[in-house]
């Protein structure tokens, strides 16, 4: 199968871009370029992916003001078209700002940056980022943000439950949703959703720090593989039909 | 004159000056390098030049007795803005630590959080992309409301500014002890990577070269900056919090880029940060260096504020600022790039002949200065002080550890050890910063040095600051020796050789003789530890006036250390990897609790002597224990520093999260007191942990290497450090109390659980 080429936005401000530059590229071993924020094309590319950092220095609100970049246009007529978007963090808030998943982030209830290890456990392995996880599974991620504490109203939330658009919650090392392995107040503790279609996904942990095994651990590569998988699928599809 | 609004300028005169922080004699000197009165904006200049924190006035004699070459040094100390040092594969490291004591004991936040921001740019103006940060901090007690403030509010600063920066905060030190409580001590260390072929000088160059200004917009904020941070500590500090300039991260990872851009484009002859003293400091230090002047044109730089006259605009320290030399005729490629990021460039002036820096504004000549009479190491005054040993040693030397009575547990002496801020976990702070951020970071917060692996090679490099100024304050010569040593071992116990140091020289006023000599017998101990572990010295920072209204700091010279991991994949820990190992202690117990800790939770005071140090021994230690972890023969290593072998070892156990308890026999002893030898904190020891199979070549190879080894005991899975006679205490237990140290009193770490329910619906 041919390279697969993801695409890294990058705003004034992001700071993961490298990083997932790294992942994909060094580290996974596909084609991985930058698109330039003011740049109105993502131009030929399989995966957006929308990293994390602090665009226009997350003044105003988180992801309030990348959403406006010229090319944010183009990633939701990306998006629209079914195309796969990740956003990592600061990425997950732009994708809330710009209308492609729902809710919002809002600060952290302990008012204060946090950045360790966590454990999310895989609630739907059914999608195109999940798809070489373990149902039920647990993955070790980094977290490292100050305003991920994801919260919609009473309807979204439900319709996300009930469609199975909760991908990630924190959980403890040994896979339950407990209050104590919530690290930032978000509601149900969700770590990562996708949108109605599938193709979008927002999280807040980090897989791409999560993959050179000279840093120990590799568990976000998951994300990434699940990703190439889809692609095969897709390809296999396509043949046959 | 054209400005709408006349700005009246106030007669410069001696009380003039006075008030600007100059004496009588250096009034007399200016007059005498002019040959007439200086302008207003002169007397500016020259005030903030000639201050200490620009000038080192009261310092450089000292620090001229330092190494300052040798080994992978690639450029003299002071030479250019940072420190570098070459780490082979064609790159090198370039690091720089940097106080920011005075604007963060008025204005927390933004005091520690532009502290950050200034070293980071020292790091990139030489064209490094800044890898990892570094802190030092040190309050005053803990449990004081005030202290608490000071402390939330400059971590918060350090991270916000680091988070959003982009480059990971993978280490440092928080220590608590009452002489700082109105003056804490807020140092910061970047580290840079930097190709060969790439590094940029800050240096003017090539007459008719453009002078271009980049970055923020200049304002009003901190204009001063560097001779309110000449001063102590007082009352009247709290009204110089206008002094304290105001950060902006975004726009400073937007000038990291550009300038990084920039220098790859080789159009760029010089680039200096503009940091203390701002645009004066950076075209008098860029001139000096390349012999050269420069014509300067104030109207044209971006203000942020109406009306802002010729002195105000060169004094001003606003952040996110450099002044940059461009390659004649290439300088709109230079521009383009700084547009492309949204970051104003504006050509501001050009390179010319000879040494004087002229600034004309409005269309007048309002200053005309020769720049080497501004800049340290040329003009700028060197004064030796007047020196004498301090009082108050006599007293403090006269304790006998005798005298001390001999406790009845120990357990409970290893738990309160555990449980103080300056030894427990440092979670609550860590955890308020990025530390992974570039991926790099292959062993960081909680080990006894931090590891950032560096991409593209198989290397990895190992950071770690250093000071225990109780010893300084017991022994200024030997407790500086003793920080380079611990730095070292620190390094070494990751598997790094210490290649270099930066320092950050934090005293009191050096016109007290008392603490002259402190500073002056501290300089000559980092000397000598340099000298003897080949480090050399690259550059660093001095920071006098730490003061309150009662007494001066401890004496703190914090060192910076970068040390060299040739194969990442060696990297060494702390946690006791297995049940089974023997447990190893390098080095000799000499049980001395001077200074140490648990005397602290004794009788409450700093006493006795700092711990002996015999440099040759420590270097010998070093290298047996690299020797051990290249060869891949120990599977742990921890260098034993405040709490003593008792904090040591529990921390093994507490970091291995898996339940790894301790033995240790009860013939360690040996007739010594078993508090001594449990928390005394003699220097150049580590404790290590190896299989069964090869303890026995260890102890050869400690023979061969003459260095003294004692087998404490061995590692068990019983959950339990045990010392035989003395104390049996559950490792879970422990680490409660170890966790506990800070959050008892600043409240929950950022991501506990129990916030967790707040809006949920």
């Amino acid at each position: 199968m041919p390279k697969l080429k993801f695409g890294i936005i990058v705003f004034p401000g992001s700071n993961c871009d490298h990083d997932a530059h790294y992942a994909a590229g060094t580290i996974m071993g596909q084609d991985a370029r930058f698109i330039w924020h003011k740049d109105s094309s993502l131009g030929d590319v399989d995966v957006v992916i929308i990293p994390g950092g602090f665009s226009y220095g997350d003044y105003l609100r988180c992801g309030a003001i990348a959403r406006f970049s010229p090319i944010m246009k183009d990633v939701v007529r990306f998006a629209g078209m079914g195309g796969t978007v990740l956003g990592i963090c600061n990425g997950f808030q732009i994708l809330t700002e710009a209308g492609l998943l729902p809710g919002t982030l809002l600060r952290n209830a302990s008012l204060k940056f946090v950045c360790k290890d966590v454990f999310l456990k895989v609630e739907n392995s059914d999608t195109r980022f999940t798809g070489a996880c373990k149902a039920g599974g647990v993955l070790r991620i980094p977290i490292a943000h100050g305003d991920g504490n994801y919260f919609a109203d009473a309807e979204t939330r439900a319709r996300l439950e009930e469609n199975g658009h909760i991908v990630f919650r924190y959980c403890s090392p040994g896979g339950e949703i407990t209050a104590e392995a919530n690290p930032n107040g978000s509601q149900g503790n969700i770590a990562g959703i996708v949108n109605e279609a599938g193709n979008v996904l927002g999280m807040m942990p980090h897989p791409e720090r999560a993959c050179d095994p000279i840093l120990g651990n590799t568990d976000g590569q998951r994300i990434f593989k699940s990703v190439m998988g889809s692609f095969v699928i897709q390809e296999v599809v396509h043949n046959l039909s | 004159m054209k400005s709408s609004i006349e700005i009246v300028e106030p007669a410069v005169n001696l009380q003039l000056a006075l008030e600007h922080g100059l004496t009588e004699e250096e009034y007399e000197k200016i007059l005498d390098i002019l040959g007439r009165v200086p302008t207003y904006t002169e007397l500016g200049i020259y005030s903030v030049m000639w201050s200490e924190h620009c000038s080192y006035k009261n310092s450089i004699a000292v620090l001229k007795t330092l190494p300052r070459i040798g080994g992978k040094l690639l450029v003299e100390a002071g030479e250019e803005n940072a420190g570098l040092v070459d780490i082979g594969d064609n790159l090198a490291v370039a690091f720089k630590i940097e106080s920011h004591n005075h604007p963060s004991a008025v204005e927390p936040y933004q005091g520690a959080a532009t502290g950050v921001g200034g070293i980071m740019r020292d790091v990139f103006t030489m064209g490094a992309r800044p890898v990892a940060c570094l802190n030092s901090l040190r309050f005053g007690d803990i449990s004081d409301a005030r202290v608490q403030y000071l402390f939330k509010n400059v971590v918060r600063g350090i991270g916000d500014y680091g988070n959003s920066f982009g480059v990971p905060t993978v280490g440092g030190e928080v220590y608590f002890e009452r002489c700082y409580r109105d003056n804490p001590l807020v140092n910061a260390m970047a580290v840079g990577v930097v190709k060969h072929g790439e590094v940029a000088r800050a240096v003017a160059a090539g007459v008719g070269n453009p002078v271009l200004i980049v970055g923020s917009a200049t304002g009003r904020d901190g204009i001063h900056g560097a001779t309110f941070a000449s001063e102590e500590i007082s009352n009247r500090s709290e009204a110089k919090r206008p002094s304290v300039q105001v950060g902006d991260p975004f726009t400073e990872k937007l000038l990291l880029e550009a300038t990084l851009e920039a220098i790859k484009t080789g159009y760029v002859v010089g680039i200096q940060d503009m940091g203390a003293a701002g645009l004066t400091c950076s075209s008098a230090e860029m001139s000096a260096r390349g012999t050269v002047g420069m014509d300067l044109h104030l109207d044209g730089i971006p203000i942020r504020e109406l009306e802002m006259s010729s002195y105000e605009i060169m004094l001003s320290e606003s952040q996110e600022r450099m002044l940059v030399i461009a390659q004649h005729e290439h300088e709109q490629k230079v521009i383009n790039i700084f547009k492309k990021w949204d970051l104003p460039a504006v050509v501001i002036g050009h390179v010319k002949d000879g040494p004087l820096v002229s600034v004309y504004h409005n269309g007048e000549l309002k200053a005309e200065v020769p720049a080497p009479s501004l800049v340290l190491g040329e003009g700028a005054p060197v004064y030796i002080r007047e020196e004498r040993e301090p009082q108050y040693l006599k007293r403090i030397r006269s304790f006998n550890p005798g005298s001390l009575s001999a406790p009845k547990n120990y357990g409970k002496i290893l738990r309160e050890l555990l449980s103080r801020p300056n030894i427990g976990s440092k979670r609550w702070v860590y955890e308020q910063y990025d530390s992974m951020v570039r991926t790099n970071s292959v062993s960081v917060a909680g080990g006894d040095a931090a590891v950032i692996r560096i991409k593209g090679t198989r290397k990895a490099i190992s950071l770690s600051t250093d000071c225990n100024s109780r010893y300084v304050y017991l022994n200024p010569r030997r407790g500086a020796q003793i920080a380079v040593a611990e730095s070292a071992r620190n390094v070494v116990c990751t598997g790094a050789s210490p290649v270099g140091i930066t320092n950050c020289l934090n005293f009191g006023n050096p016109y007290d003789p008392e603490v002259y000599w402190q500073f002056r017998e501290a300089v000559a101990g980092i000397g000598d530890a340099c000298r003897v572990l080949g480090t050399p010295v690259t550059g660093g920072n001095v920071s006098f006036y730490n003061e309150s209204p009662e007494h001066a700091v401890f004496p703190t010279p914090v060192i910076g250390m970068v040390g060299l991991i040739e194969d990442a994949q060696l990297v060494m820990t702390i946690p006791f990897k297995r049940s089974g190992d023997v447990i190893i202690l390098i080095g000799i117990n000499k049980g001395e609790i001077g200074g140490s800790e648990y005397l602290m939770t004794r009788v409450g005071d700093v006493l006795g002597d700092a711990p002996e140090l015999d440099l040759v021994r420590e270097k010998a230690v070093d290298d047996l224990c690299l020797q051990l972890i290249r060869q891949g023969l120990i599977a742990s290593a921890h260098d034993v520093s405040e709490g003593g072998i008792g904090v040591c070892l529990a921390e093994c156990c507490i970091s291995a999260e898996n339940g790894t308890g301790a033995y240790i026999n009860e013939s360690v002893f040996s007739g010594m007191r078993k508090d001594f030898w449990l928390f005394g904190e003699s220097q150049s020891m580590v404790v290590v942990s190896c299989r069964k199979s090869v303890a026995a070549r260890i102890e050869e190879m400690a023979g061969r290497a003459n260095v003294p080894l004692q087998i404490l005991g061995r590692t068990t899975d019983d959950g339990l450090i045990t010392i035989e006679g003395s104390l049996r205490e559950s490792v879970d237990e422990l680490t409660n109390a170890y966790e506990k140290a800070m959050t008892a009193v600043m409240g929950e770490s950022a991501s506990s659980g129990l916030f967790s329910s707040t809006n949920t619906t």
